[in-house]
């Protein structure tokens, strides 16, 4: 049995819905892509002004493309200059170092100015355990001390937390099971259209 | 993405080109992570290392404990100069005693070479050879390696020239198996006696001229003429003045060249023998960025080893 499968059903739960409900199912089309990045960005307008004070930090691997893709559309909303924005890779700070095969391989981090005072919004494509955000904390202390430090994430998968972490700004909500898996898809890196995809593995 | 596979690093050989780019992308990330305000990440929190120096080092030795403290690992350090060894120890028995104390890595030099390789059939920690006899010393060969990518963005068909004491240097071994494995083409150049036959079958081209071996390449990588290792009745060479007027590198002899190669060496040097020490001091060398590399390399190594670890326990 599956790790995430409902104990004593008789059938695993994985296939019955790979039976029933395919390999994929598309759980943010491209146009509410759209409308959902547009409204994180008027959100973190709305909290942060013109962000002469605060700083986008988006989270390697897949949290620096929707970081930047949020610097440019609050540039378009605010009409000023773009806010800073970093990126930030927290593997060498993780918790899981040893129990896996194989270490991660790191990412790089670019941070061209330090966070000493800013309001910091970290930003990561999608909240699932926690822990990720727990090692970008801590790899975020080094490079000084934010005012503040806030959380926006395109898809929070509730239920699933395993540290007490939660996202200020959420893109949209999601109940799944463990055992499947979400997939980000941008336009840009993945190709066809920018979307969401829900696997059942 | 490419994956270190190995449990020990006691050589370049055996090593595929995967492993290679693996610990630079690796050393990559240290090497902006020792150039911030903070230069330490927790990644190795209560693993212990323990460096086991049979045979002297000041740069290898600081640099690998350097590696480790970044990483946040506790280190132990012995050398052989106040232990037991010189009361009769066995190296197995000597390394089991540590092992015992509940050590997780070994780093070690030693004299003989193979005494790694040796070890690694003994016990079961990942060991990591910082240079064994004549035989291998890895890490330099890497950051050598690390450093001329950094500078010339590939090695792909650049020619490398290896310098000097051929014979005693376990450099020249790892950093022939390194170049090769990353596409550089490969020349030793020395005295006859201070270059093995056998070096030929390495695939690397033999050179007894100096002037001639530096028109070649766009490297010299100058390795240290190995004072303590000179046979003691017979001589390689019959002075240093006379290696030194022979294959020394100078001022005049690169001035002489159409394109002037770029300059490593992996230390320590000894002026005015294989170098000339207006050289040493000229700010166009690399010879200090082989040592900030050095660590970020190190890093990259133990943090890719210590990594596997815990594999076997989920």
């Amino acid at each position: 049995m599956r790790k995430g499968d409902p104990v004593g059903l008789p059938f695993s739960y994985g296939l019955f819905l790979r039976r029933y409900m395919g390999p994929a199912k598309l759980l943010i089309n491209p146009l509410q892509f759209r409308l959902t990045v547009d409204r994180l960005s008027h959100q973190l307008v709305e909290e942060h002004g013109d962000f002469s004070e605060s700083a986008l930090i988006g989270i390697q691997p897949r949290g620096v493309h929707l970081a930047s893709r949020l610097r440019d559309r609050i540039a378009e909303i605010t009409g000023g200059t773009s806010p800073l924005c970093g990126e930030l890779d927290s593997t060498f700070f993780r918790d899981d170092f040893r129990r896996r095969d194989q270490p991660l391989q790191a990412a790089r981090t670019h941070l061209d100015f330090t966070v000493e005072g800013l309001k910091v919004v970290l930003i990561d494509d999608v909240l699932f355990t926690g822990r990720t955000i727990r090692a970008a904390l801590d790899a975020l202390l080094v490079h000084g001390r934010p005012a503040s430090v806030e959380l926006a994430v395109l898809i929070d998968r509730r239920f699933s937390r395993q540290l007490p972490i939660e996202a200020k700004y959420v893109g949209r909500s999601v109940d799944s099971l463990d055992s499947q898996r979400l997939k980000v898809v941008w336009a840009d890196l993945d190709g066809g259209q920018d979307r969401v995809e829900l696997m059942n593995s | 993405m490419p994956q270190f596979s190995h449990q020990h690093l006691l050589g370049i050989r055996g090593l595929d080109r995967n492993d290679v780019e693996a610990i630079f992308e690796t050393a990559e990330q240290f090497k902006e992570v020792i150039n911030r305000p903070i230069r330490k990440v927790p990644s190795l929190r209560d693993i212990t290392v323990a460096n086991l120096f049979f045979e002297n080092s000041t740069r290898t030795r600081l640099s690998f404990e350097l590696a480790e403290k970044r990483l946040s690992a506790d280190v132990v350090n012995f050398s052989s100069a106040s232990s037991s060894v010189k009361k009769g120890e066995t190296l197995a028995d000597t390394v089991r005693n540590i092992l015992a104390m509940k050590v997780d890595m070994v780093v070690m030099r030693h004299p003989h070479p193979g005494a790694a390789h040796y070890l690694a059939e003994k016990i079961d920690v990942p060991i990591i050879n910082a240079g064994d006899g004549t035989h291998e010393h890895p890490t330099q060969a890497l950051l050598d390696c690390f450093t001329l990518r950094e500078r010339l963005g590939t090695l792909e068909g650049k020619k490398v020239c290896i310098f000097g004491d051929i014979r005693h240097s376990r450099v020249a071994l790892s950093n022939v198996r390194c170049l090769q494995l990353l596409g550089a083409e490969v020349m030793v150049c020395g005295p006859v006696p201070l270059i093995p036959r056998h070096f030929g079958s390495l695939g690397v081209k033999v050179e007894h001229h100096m002037d001639a071996a530096l028109e070649w390449c766009d490297v010299a990588n100058v390795l240290r003429i190995q004072l303590e290792r000179q046979g003691s009745e017979v001589p390689f060479f019959p002075s240093l003045e006379e290696y030194h007027a022979q294959f020394g590198l100078t001022s005049e002899r690169l001035e002489r060249l159409s394109s002037a190669p770029l300059i490593l060496h992996p230390g320590p040097m000894n002026r005015g023998v294989e170098i000339a020490s207006e050289l040493a001091d000229r700010g166009d060398s690399i010879i200090l960025e082989q040592v900030e590399n050095g660590v970020a390399v190190r890093m990259a190594v133990l943090y890719l080893l210590a990594g596997r670890l815990g594999g076997s326990e989920d």
